[in-house]
């Protein structure tokens, strides 16, 4: 057999056997002392090992790891589901012009079953795509489009309904309607995980009482619950960062909320750009030399990227020491190389910002304000800067004192491209930047590197055509360095902010301590003194409470504080654990 | 009656209870005017007492201290001061004496609103009356504040207290114990050549059983460590008005030397009052370091602690010790032998050593430190 040939090469196995007896040894035969590894039985051969090797498909692959896509647990599932409906529903109203209206419905069909419903007044969906959206990972438009979006890799909503047909075996309901002159499309299909494909199983033509639109009902197993990683919490924050979408949200509860629309301005349209020299990587710089149809290294250069003029092109051909008529498809590896090298010693302008939609600091405090009946306010707009070629873009916002709890860790919302992250807080980098922020000089108690205490609420936005999450999932935000340096310094800014206001009110409740301490003191000093002197104690204690200014330091500390009328106690108790529910009086 | 500071005379043609009163009247017209209320008190520290060469005296200075309620860190104790302030008035009122410990609880009483007392501690008031003799240039006593008595005294006198008349020979073994007012005392008959002032109890009872005042015509006086406010008037009286010598016999130790010290030159925190307590010609007559090479009491040293050494060293840079040679002596030969030696270490000699031959040598030697 050919078995024990291949033992025998590796010495470990001998390492106790008598140097001078392998070269009898050597020569096995089975029932030799040497047959130490396994029977002859339950050897497999690389031949026989070859065989079960084999293509994984990607809805395979992710099929088994629902946990990489969000779908850990069956809580988080539900909120997943919403959330790539949800992001899709936005992001195509968006790029269409549209302002969005989504309806998010809910509904408990059994325990742990339930039914999720959206509906959106998008463009609706040509009839040909349907298919590959809602049943094929990895497709998409957005992979390769270089502007803000929500979505980036095309998995989301596939992987959602691939969950939901696993858990319920039933297949997505999907109707849409692009015209309103002609009747929709419904479709029901499941995904066919081997092939990464959609697997239709009713495909008609139906009348659909709307202009244009998709409604995608998905069955699959789940739990709801409130709280800071509900739907609810979820969408109320959509709300917030995307004021010029309305959201009509039913619970499992059956309870209606409306997120009406603030804005009628849609969001300024993120332009779609090329990539930026800085950011390119040796890989897709071959690949684009293969690709492109340029007939000189110069054009290629100029036409593919941003922020390269004729100029600019020249000179990084130059320090490159290339020749600018090169034809690109003969530049391979070596050549890629010093191509590289040439883009990193040429000074290349940062790339534009258009790409970028960022919600305004001013945005983010109000969706603060809505939300936090706080003393005081702060928001921080940095201006973009590039990371690994992308532009990126944050925007703090705090909130402080007020109703929120003194002696717990700070509140911290992220978001990121307008979308709420809620999971994932310990591994993403903006929990990293607001950790490693030292807050004690911002008169906010911090231990060590660990979460600020104090009735504080941090928000963060990071806007990018390409946010580094750090899983399919896209609840964190990879731990990059200069992402962290960035939101440190917007975090640093808001904390100067804050740091004013919190020394000021310290100095102000200071002395408002003294004076109730005074005053406390006042009927003492003046019965002791009336005693003393045989003087009225009563002039003596009015004289004396006068010279403490009390009712002058208490208006002076409320007019320190922000006046928010915005706050909408209602709105902030959306996606709030329930309280125990109190016994009315009146019912007994 | 007679103020015994040199503070503030211009006080002293008004009663205690006037100037109490008047403490408070200026701060009540003040109020009415809008003014805050403050008060004045000397600094009771090292660093506001100097040492008058002339007179061989401890007095405080002229830095004075702001007390005023609208200072969280003053408020308690200007509330202290002025509620006793109010509290001795209604003594002054009635006519009646009380001691410490009364007035601490006639103040102690929890602020409504707070958890916190006017007084917490005995300590407190005692502090509130110090003030006050300060601000009124009255002792406590005139005030009518008496302290506990404490300390014994024997000898052959005669005395005049409260209407009954006291032979301080026959007082049996516990002596006269002396009260912490000795103003309305009286001397009828003095038959001494000299007082020993020691600073164990068990000393003074050691002398008094072997009648050591009835065979060496003196008195023995004693109190248990720091002498007490009571003892110190009244050997300032008996040496003033009887020109009694007055020996101070302590432990070889700083804490000993200071007793002297205080007896001599006066108290730091009650500078002000050492012009009725400081007996200037008070000489120290053991236990000195030569005694214990003399004597050979090496073998009862102690070790000095690290507080000790740094007691003495603080002692010796002491205006009123820096330039006495025989002192500067002392203190150098204590951190030298690093030990100290107390008075009952003579025993080892005999019971009797002291009374029959320490004392009696050391007094016809004439040897003593001044």
């Amino acid at each position: 057999m050919i078995i024990l040939y291949q033992t025998t090469k590796y010495p470990a196995h001998l390492s106790n056997i008598p140097y001078n007896s392998e070269p009898k040894d050597y020569k096995m035969s089975s029932g030799s002392s040497l047959s130490v590894t396994t029977k002859d039985s339950e050897r497999v051969s690389a031949e026989q090992l070859a065989k079960g090797h084999k293509e994984v498909g990607i809805a395979e692959f992710f099929a088994r790891n629902k946990h990489l896509l969000g779908f850990d647990n069956k809580r988080k599932s539900l909120l997943t589901t919403i959330k790539e409906a949800v992001d899709n529903a936005l992001d195509a109203c968006e790029e269409a012009g549209i302002l969005p209206e989504i309806t998010v419905e809910i509904i408990e069909m059994s325990e742990n079953r339930f039914r999720v419903i959206v509906e959106d007044n998008g463009p609706g969906i040509v009839k040909r795509n349907m298919g590959k959206i809602f049943a094929k990972l990895l497709y998409g438009s957005k992979f390769h489009s270089r502007k803000q979006q929500r979505g980036q890799q095309g998995i989301g909503i596939s992987a959602a309904v691939m969950y939901a047909h696993h858990t319920t075996g039933r297949p997505a309901k999907i109707i849409s309607k692009t015209n309103p002159k002609n009747p929709a499309h419904y479709i029901e299909l499941t995904i066919d995980t081997k092939k990464n494909d959609a697997k239709i199983l009713l495909d008609e033509e139906r009348e659909w009482d709307k202009e244009h639109g998709t409604r995608i009902e998905l069955d699959l197993e789940a739990s709801y619950q409130k709280g800071s990683q509900s739907p609810d919490e979820y969408l109320k924050q959509t709300a917030v960062t995307n004021p010029h979408a309305t959201i009509i949200y039913v619970n499992p509860k059956a309870v209606q909320y409306v997120f009406a629309r603030a804005s009628e301005k849609l969001p300024k349209k993120a332009k779609e750009i090329l990539p930026h020299p800085y950011g390119v990587e040796i890989g897709d710089l071959i690949k684009m030399l293969q690709d492109t149809k340029e007939k000189t290294l110069l054009a290629f250069l100029q036409n593919n990227f941003s922020r390269v003029s004729k100029a600019v092109a020249n000179e990084i051909t130059a320090n490159a020491r290339m020749s600018a008529k090169m034809r690109p498809h003969s530049i391979h590896r070596d050549g890629a190389e010093a191509l590289i090298k040439g883009i990193h010693t040429t000074k290349i302008m940062a790339p534009s910002t258009d790409c970028l939609s960022p919600i305004s600091s001013e945005l983010l405090e109000r969706g603060l304000k809505k939300e936090i009946q706080a003393e005081f306010y702060a928001s921080i707009s940095r201006p973009a800067i590039v990371v690994n070629g992308n532009p990126l873009q944050v925007e703090v916002a705090l909130a402080y004192g007020g109703n929120q709890t003194g002696d717990s860790p700070a509140r911290l919302m992220r978001f990121a491209n307008r979308v709420p992250l809620l999971y994932q807080a310990g591994g993403c980098g903006i929990t990293r930047a607001v950790t490693g922020t030292n807050w004690k000089s911002y008169g906010i108690q911090q231990s060590g590197s660990n979460m600020p205490n104090g009735p504080l609420t941090i928000a963060v936005h990071i806007s990018s055509v390409w946010v580094p999450f750090t899983s399919e999932s896209k609840e964190a935000i990879a731990q990059n360095d200069e992402i962290i340096k960035e939101i440190k310094l917007a975090l640093q800014d808001a904390g100067r902010k804050l740091a004013g206001y919190v020394k000021k009110k310290k100095h102000a409740k200071k002395r408002l301590e003294r004076a109730n301490l005074f005053e406390r003191y006042i009927p003492e000093v003046a019965h002791s003194l009336a005693k003393l002197t045989g003087e009225p104690e009563a002039v003596l204690k009015h004289k004396l409470a006068e010279m403490t200014h009390k009712e002058e330091l208490v208006a002076r500390l409320s007019e320190l504080h922000d006046t928010n009328v915005e706050y909408d106690e209602s709105f902030a108790n959306i996606g709030k654990e329930e309280e125990e529910a109190h016994l009315d009086p009146d019912e007994e | 009656m007679e103020p015994w500071t040199n503070y503030r005379r211009e006080t002293m043609t008004k009663t205690p209870k006037d100037t109490l009163v008047g403490i408070g009247k200026n701060l009540t017209d003040g109020i009415k005017k809008g003014t805050p209320p403050k008060i004045h008190i000397p600094v009771r520290s090292l660093s506001n007492v100097e040492f008058d060469e002339k007179s061989q005296k401890l007095r405080i200075g002229a830095r004075m201290s702001e007390r005023e309620f609208f200072n969280v860190s003053h408020t308690r104790k200007f509330l202290q001061t002025i509620e006793v302030a109010s509290i001795l008035k209604g003594l002054l009122d009635i006519g009646k004496h009380s001691s410490l410990r009364d007035v601490f609880y006639m103040a102690k009483r929890t602020i409504p609103g707070t958890k916190t007392n006017v007084v917490d501690q005995q300590t407190e008031s005692d502090k509130a009356i110090e003030d006050l003799e300060l601000m009124s240039g009255f002792s406590r006593e005139n005030l009518h504040v008496n302290a506990n008595k404490m300390g014994s005294v024997a000898g052959n006198v005669i005395i005049e207290d409260s209407g009954d008349t006291i032979n301080w020979g026959k007082m049996g073994s516990g002596g006269w114990s002396i009260p912490s007012n000795v103003e309305n005392i009286q001397f009828n008959k003095v038959n001494a050549k000299y007082i020993i002032y020691m600073e164990k109890a068990a000393v003074w009872e050691r002398l008094h059983e072997d009648k050591f005042w009835k065979k060496q015509n003196c008195i023995i006086m004693s109190s248990q460590g720091q002498s007490t406010r009571g003892i110190r008037r009244l050997l300032q009286r008996l040496s003033s008005e009887h020109k009694l010598p007055i020996y101070v016999l302590t432990d070889n130790d700083p804490w000993g030397i200071y007793i002297y010290s205080v007896l001599k030159f006066g108290s730091i925190s009650l500078a002000h009052m050492s012009e009725g307590l400081a007996i200037s010609n008070i000489k120290y007559i053991g236990v000195t370091c030569d005694d214990v090479e003399k004597y050979q009491l090496q073998r009862h040293y102690i070790a000095l602690n690290d507080k000790d050494i740094a007691r003495v060293k603080q002692m010796r840079e002491y205006e009123w010790f820096k330039h006495n040679k025989a002192w500067q002596r002392q203190f150098k030969m204590m951190l030298n032998a690093k030990a100290k030696v107390e008075i009952q270490a003579l025993s080892a000699r005999g019971i009797t050593f002291i009374s029959d031959t320490y004392l009696p040598e050391k007094i016809k030697n004439n040897e003593f430190i001044n």
